[in-house]
């Protein structure tokens, strides 16, 4: 099969408008830093300095949360869920009549396809947004208590890969349960989430409400250990999800940690192939890997062996790789150039240990972070390539026999927030389902999110759920 | 007593040669995987009741032991979270009929240990079989309450079903011996999990008794592990053990310094954490889903619908 040939197709960035500097959105205004200091967001797929964006001081992060603390008391604690539901339906609406914008600007600034910033992201944004605002006057039904309180301030800190989703993941069901936040974006993707600020000033949302404070680690640290922070939500690393929770060890403050995963993508012999294979590419070339979810680990029944590797291999052939913008692009740009030392790193561990690494022959650009998909066959169980989450456009292969080596074998990871099982037969998928040790099981599809339902892990991949009626319980008492 | 029954009692006393009837002493031992072993540290203490008399020796379990229990959890949770939750409702019913014959017992147990009246302790022993009762309604019905099927935009399939996290450390109420006990562990093991769990230190009785209720219902041996000892001596290495999933620090009520101990402990491995109140609570209130539910997982399922 050979790869059709496209005229570029890039999607115009004249739609976004990007400031050369941006301070920090606390109590519905952007201010500069009291003692932050300049950084700089770039576009992954040019290296082109896109912004110089503000990490928030230890002083900036108080003044963001009393502005939350303040908004709370005197507004948003007082104000009817009706009320607050609308502004939640008015914040949607926006983010639907802004979705163009948003999608070329998500592109730009973390280099994901535009095919996924515009079908996916952001569809799903407005989606989330939505959904919580209907659930803002009725929590007396959600089965959490007549009568159930929100927790005060949450502060929240979210990583780059999906960076408006996982905002609206945040947001939406904090304000829909009646608190206020205080919102810090991922280091390398700050544009969005300040987009999100001035969408929250075109809805007339009360100052206050919702804050966002860029930055890096250290101010996702200030933000956590704050005092007057009530709630903590985390999406990122298992690792800082574990200092998180040492860090409101002792303290009133609740926390719901999303942290990395290590998926088994497991297909019988009985699996439509061709459709398992498409679940395969797009289980773990999805966003370039960078899904905490992603089929990290393919385990192929040894009778379908060579049947999927020869289709995977000649479907990877057809993937097309480059600027983000073009809406034939499948892969787009690794996000950093920290991550891409990661991704090369622990690929040349995989082919130190012993396991065979194979890429489609593609072109990369000059310029920017890239990284071919990659697939690594003869891959053991004590690999790290089987262990360690790469987080990249990197796919380990593992084989099975029995149905019960597969559970075995899926399940042998610290982490547990994702699992794909492929096979025609619905006893079989009941089954694995029920063994597989994982918060989301997706059979016969991969990757899939909706804002009604619940996603979040088992084990090391964290606590708590986000989405559905699940995702409000995170953010009321 | 009636004038001819004490005449009769008089006559005994001065008529019967034989000696007072020697007492049989029970061994007090840990309960792990089913089975009654000593600590293997070879240590007991002396338990006493509420105004210092002895009343006897406990096992004093070591970390060692606290180890051995996880281990017997572990053994023991394939089988039990994958028991249907009818079976599992039965056999905590079963617990309750169990303790229901036993009742006397417990009552002692707890005048003695918590020095109360005998008919609040009565009360209190009602209460905690009653809980047993209450718990084992739930096995079947907290995936209708608490689970669900998601309306997602998109030819899917699409539920939730709560399931339970695996191995719980339950650090038990040190003040109520019985009916925070039972509080405390029923709710873990009626969702699937199974437990490993330090008594209250100074008022074990209740708990020893608990255990050897469990062994003679239908509990499978290694669900329910029961530690007597210090906390101090096995609560750490619970917290900071690997195959541990989570951990409730009930018994840490109102130690701060212990409870953000244990805490950080957990954080290794992301336990899922119960934390300590600033007091321990009143036990007869009515418990809620909080307990059950802290210790399930949600998992959800997608499938495509199509022809």
């Amino acid at each position: 099969m050979a790869k059709f040939e496209y005229a570029p197709a890039p999607e115009s960035r004249a739609i976004v408008d990007i400031a050369s500097s941006y301070g920090l959105f606390i109590d519905g205004r952007f201010v500069d830093p009291v003692d932050g200091t300049p950084f700089k967001t770039v576009n992954p797929a040019s290296e082109e300095v896109l912004a110089e964006v503000t990490a928030a001081g230890p002083a900036d992060v108080d003044a963001a949360v009393k502005a939350a603390r303040r908004a709370y008391e005197r507004v948003w604690s007082r104000m009817p869920g009706r009320d607050r539901g609308k502004y939640l339906f008015r914040i949607a609406r926006i983010i639907q009549e802004r979705s163009r914008e948003l999608a070329v600007l998500e592109s730009i600034d973390n280099g994901k396809p535009i095919r996924e910033s515009r079908d996916v992201d952001i569809p799903l944004v407005a989606a989330h947004f939505f959904y919580y605002a209907g659930w803002a006057d009725k929590l007396a039904y959600a089965g959490l208590g007549p009568d159930p309180r929100p927790h005060g301030v949450a502060g929240q800190v979210i990583p780059w890969n999906f960076p408006l989703l996982m905002l609206s993941w945040k947001i939406a069901p904090a304000l829909a349960a009646g608190n206020t936040v205080v919102l810090k974006p991922a280091e390398t993707t700050p544009l969005t989430a300040l987009a999100f600020a001035d969408i929250c000033q075109q809805a007339d949302l009360p100052p206050g409400v919702v804050n966002i404070v860029t930055g890096a680690g250290e101010t996702g640290r200030a933000l956590v250990e704050h005092p007057d922070v009530d709630k903590v939500a985390f999406t990122g690393s298992t690792e800082v999800g574990k200092q998180i929770a040492r860090s409101v060890a002792g303290t009133a403050k609740k926390a719901t940690l999303e942290l990395g995963g290590k998926a088994a993508n497991i297909v019988f012999d009985d699996a439509p192939i061709d459709q398992a294979v498409e679940g395969i590419v797009n289980g773990i070339f999805f966003n370039q890997g960078h899904v905490c979810c992603a089929g990290s680990r393919l385990l192929v029944q040894e009778s379908v062996y060579d049947e999927v590797l020869a289709s995977l291999k000649r479907r990877l052939g057809t993937l097309r790789v480059g600027d983000p913008l073009d809406k034939n692009t499948d892969i787009g740009a690794i996000n950093s150039a920290e991550q891409l030392a990661r991704i090369r790193t622990l690929s040349e561990v995989g082919e130190a240990e012993g396991a065979e690494r194979w890429s489609p022959p593609c072109e990369l650009p000059d310029r920017g972070f890239w990284f071919p998909p990659t697939v690594f066959t003869g891959v053991s169980q004590a690999h790290r390539i089987a262990r360690e989450e790469i987080f990249g456009p990197v796919l380990s292969v593992l084989t099975f026999r029995t149905p019960a080596e597969a559970v075995e074998k899926a399940n042998n990871t610290p982490y547990g927030l994702s699992a794909g099982v492929w096979t025609e037969k619905g006893s079989r998928i009941l089954w694995m389902s029920s063994r597989l040790r994982a918060g989301v099981v997706w059979a016969n599809t991969f990757n899939r999110f909706d804002p009604t339902s619940p996603f979040g892990g088992y084990k090391e991949s964290g606590y708590g759920r986000e989405g559905g009626r699940h995702g409000l319980e995170a953010y009321l008492r | 007593m009636s004038p001819a029954n004490s005449r009769r009692t008089e006559r005994k006393v001065e008529r019967d040669p034989r000696p007072a009837r020697l007492e049989v002493k029970k061994t007090y031992k840990l309960y792990i995987g089913g089975k009654f072993p000593r600590s293997e540290s070879g240590r007991s203490y002396e338990v006493t009741d509420s105004k210092g008399k002895f009343l006897a020796n406990a096992a004093w379990a070591s970390r060692k032991d606290a180890r051995d229990a996880v281990v017997a959890a572990r053994k023991a949770y394939p089988g039990w979270s994958a028991a249907t939750t009818y079976n599992r409702g039965q056999v905590l019913y079963r617990v309750a009929e169990v303790m229901e014959g036993r009742r006397a017992q417990f009552v002692d147990e707890v005048v003695a240990g918590e020095g109360i009246t005998r008919s609040r302790a009565e009360k209190v022993v009602d209460e905690a079989i009653d809980r047993w009762v209450w718990y084992a309604g739930w096995s079947d019905k907290l995936a209708q309450v608490v689970g669900s099927t998601n309306p997602v935009a998109g030819p899917y399939f699409d539920f939730s079903i709560p399931e339970p996290t695996g191995v719980v450390a339950v650090i038990a109420p040190q003040q109520s011996s019985l009916l925070g006990l039972v509080s405390v562990v029923a709710p873990v093991i009626v969702g699937g999990n199974t437990a490993v769990v330090t008594s209250s230190y100074e008022r074990p009785l209740p708990a020893i008794t608990l255990s050897e209720v469990l062994a003679t219902s239908d509990v499978p041996g290694g669900v329910v592990n029961i530690l007597t000892g210090r906390v101090g001596d096995t609560a750490p290495w619970l917290a900071a053990h690997m195959d541990v999933n989570a951990i409730d620090l009930a018994g840490a009520a109102g130690d701060t310094e212990h409870a953000t101990e244990l805490e950080l402990a957990a954080a290794d491995n992301l336990k899922r954490v119960v934390r300590a109140p600033e007091a321990e609570p009143d036990w007869t209130q009515p418990p809620g889903l909080e307990r059950m539910t802290a210790f399930l997982e949600t998992k959800t399922v997608w499938h495509p619908m199509g022809v």
